[in-house]
């Protein structure tokens, strides 16, 4: 029987080891699979390679995972979110690199891999200093640069209903990069608020098909970062002094 | 855009509410439109009567609708600027690549961004001014002046220290190359031709030359029309 649904977060990342590329969905706080990024704080792995299209914001989620020293590079297309202070102290040291993706290109790059593309031209960037250095290739008379498709060893989403085939579906904007992501990633975990039997899901509605998606973790009622940072909260959680 | 990021002159030409209202006039009625971060996103307010224009957020909404009161609506439910929005009924919802499929592939009739710099050959700089300290973030900004139909820029015409925007050659990192259709600023609308910034409309109680000594490349009249007609 297939059943992809396991009992915690940390179980959800059995497997998670140092030097790992992680995609993590999200648009700014939307989509941010907060629970799971914890969980990955407390399994300990470091030196990852993260590919989000920001860089988290306070210090909890993504921008905690940052702040802990675990991210050695970060891809992503806009490291600049209000309430974003972690990241640029690590960039200024040189502690995280970046590699900045325009946003289109990256979720590309990111579909790309999913979809077996090592490869493919576009016209985004063209005559910018983000297409130095690229290979340019004329085609129908209009100049294009060669991107790469991205892959991860594993990619953390964040689905408002999931079934235990993995079938997802998304809560509106929150969809972002997680069906492309869920594609990309080798290892796929899906946190997702609701959990539901097989055949419960209309088969029309299914936005992420199963046989993208590893594993299933049940997060009921999943934090949001702004409500986190409006409250001055941290993680780890600091201890009272 | 701040307030103390007007123009150094407040008195003279149309207000940011203004220019937003002037673009708007610009827009064929049944445009799918996406609409930057500041000035832009003030155009939404002022559709023309009899008009229906659909509003895309590149983080995936198509049919976004007005920002809900302070403290309302929902934070998964956002704009590119990650300002919480609604959904207009007709509304959908996608991931990422379909989004920027919509944008590269030519299916959007009209993106309106700001602009740190626009040079007459149409090149735009929006995206960094390439500072030693800046944090380099581009977001979806190369993307859209690459596959929308029509990119217009609305602006203030001088920086806040007076500096022209409007250039014969961008310094900042560029945008994309050769790619702005129309210029809105607080003292003008300027229409970027084969021969380079034509004036199309002057603000109510600004002259030509008013605007020809903040406009740092040459400006051609109104009546000098290009011998090639506009761009777009």
């Amino acid at each position: 029987m297939i059943d992809k649904r396991v009992a915690s977060c940390a179980q959800a990342l059995e497997g998670v080891f140092d030097g790992a590329t992680v995609m993590i969905g999200g648009f700014g706080e939307a989509g941010s699979p907060i629970e799971l990024i914890h969980a990955l704080i407390d399994q300990g792995s470091t030196d990852l390679t993260v590919v989000n299209n920001n860089t988290g914001s306070g210090e909890v989620g993504l921008a905690a995972l940052i702040q802990a020293g675990r991210v050695a590079k970060m891809i992503c297309s806009y490291p600049r979110t209000t309430n974003s202070t972690v990241f640029p102290k690590l960039y200024h040291s040189g502690k995280t690199k970046l590699e900045l993706v325009p946003q289109g290109t990256l979720a590309e790059r990111i579909r790309a891999g999913g979809a077996g593309i090592p490869a493919f031209y576009t016209p985004t960037s063209v005559g910018t200093p983000l297409a130095e250095g690229k290979e340019h290739r004329t085609i129908d008379g209009r100049e294009y640069v060669l991107e790469y498709g991205l892959r991860a060893d594993f990619a953390l989403i964040k689905g408002l209903q999931a079934d235990r085939y993995g079938n997802v579906i998304y809560n509106k904007t929150a969809r972002n990069f997680a069906p492309i992501m869920a594609m990309a990633g080798k290892v796929t975990v899906v946190q997702a608020a609701q959990v539901v039997d097989a055949g419960e899901m209309d088969p029309e509605t299914v936005v992420t098909p199963g046989i993208f998606v590893n594993r299933v973790v049940h997060v009921a009622n999943p934090a949001h970062e702004s409500e986190l940072v409006a409250k001055g909260l941290s993680y780890p959680p600091t201890e009272p002094s | 855009m701040s307030a103390e990021q007007q123009n150094a002159e407040p008195q003279i030409g149309w207000t940011r509410e203004q220019m937003a209202q002037r673009v708007a006039v610009d827009i064929a009625d049944g445009s799918y439109v996406n609409l930057g971060i500041g000035i832009p996103e003030l155009i939404a307010r002022y559709v023309p009567e009899g008009r229906e224009f659909i509003y895309h957020t590149e983080n995936g909404l198509l049919g976004m609708g007005p920002s809900p009161a302070e403290g309302e609506g929902e934070p998964e439910l956002i704009n590119a600027g990650k300002r919480r929005v609604t959904a207009l009924p007709g509304a959908s919802y996608f991931h990422h690549a379909d989004s920027f499929s919509m944008i590269r592939g030519g299916h959007l009739d009209l993106c309106v961004l700001g602009a740190l710099q626009v040079a007459n050959n149409g090149d735009l700089a929006n995206w960094s001014t390439g500072g030693p300290e800046a944090i380099p973030a581009v977001g979806g900004a190369m993307d859209l002046v690459a596959g929308v139909k029509a990119i217009y820029v609305v602006t203030q015409h001088c920086t806040k220290t007076g500096e022209p925007k409007l250039v014969e050659h961008c310094t900042f990192p560029l945008t994309g190359l050769g790619i702005v259709n129309r210029i809105y600023t607080d003292l003008a609308v300027i229409e970027v031709t084969s021969e380079g910034f034509q004036l199309v409309e002057l603000a109510p109680g600004v002259d030509f030359e008013y605007v020809k000594e903040r406009t740092g490349a040459p400006l051609l009249s109104m009546s000098e029309s290009p011998t090639n007609a506009t761009r777009a």
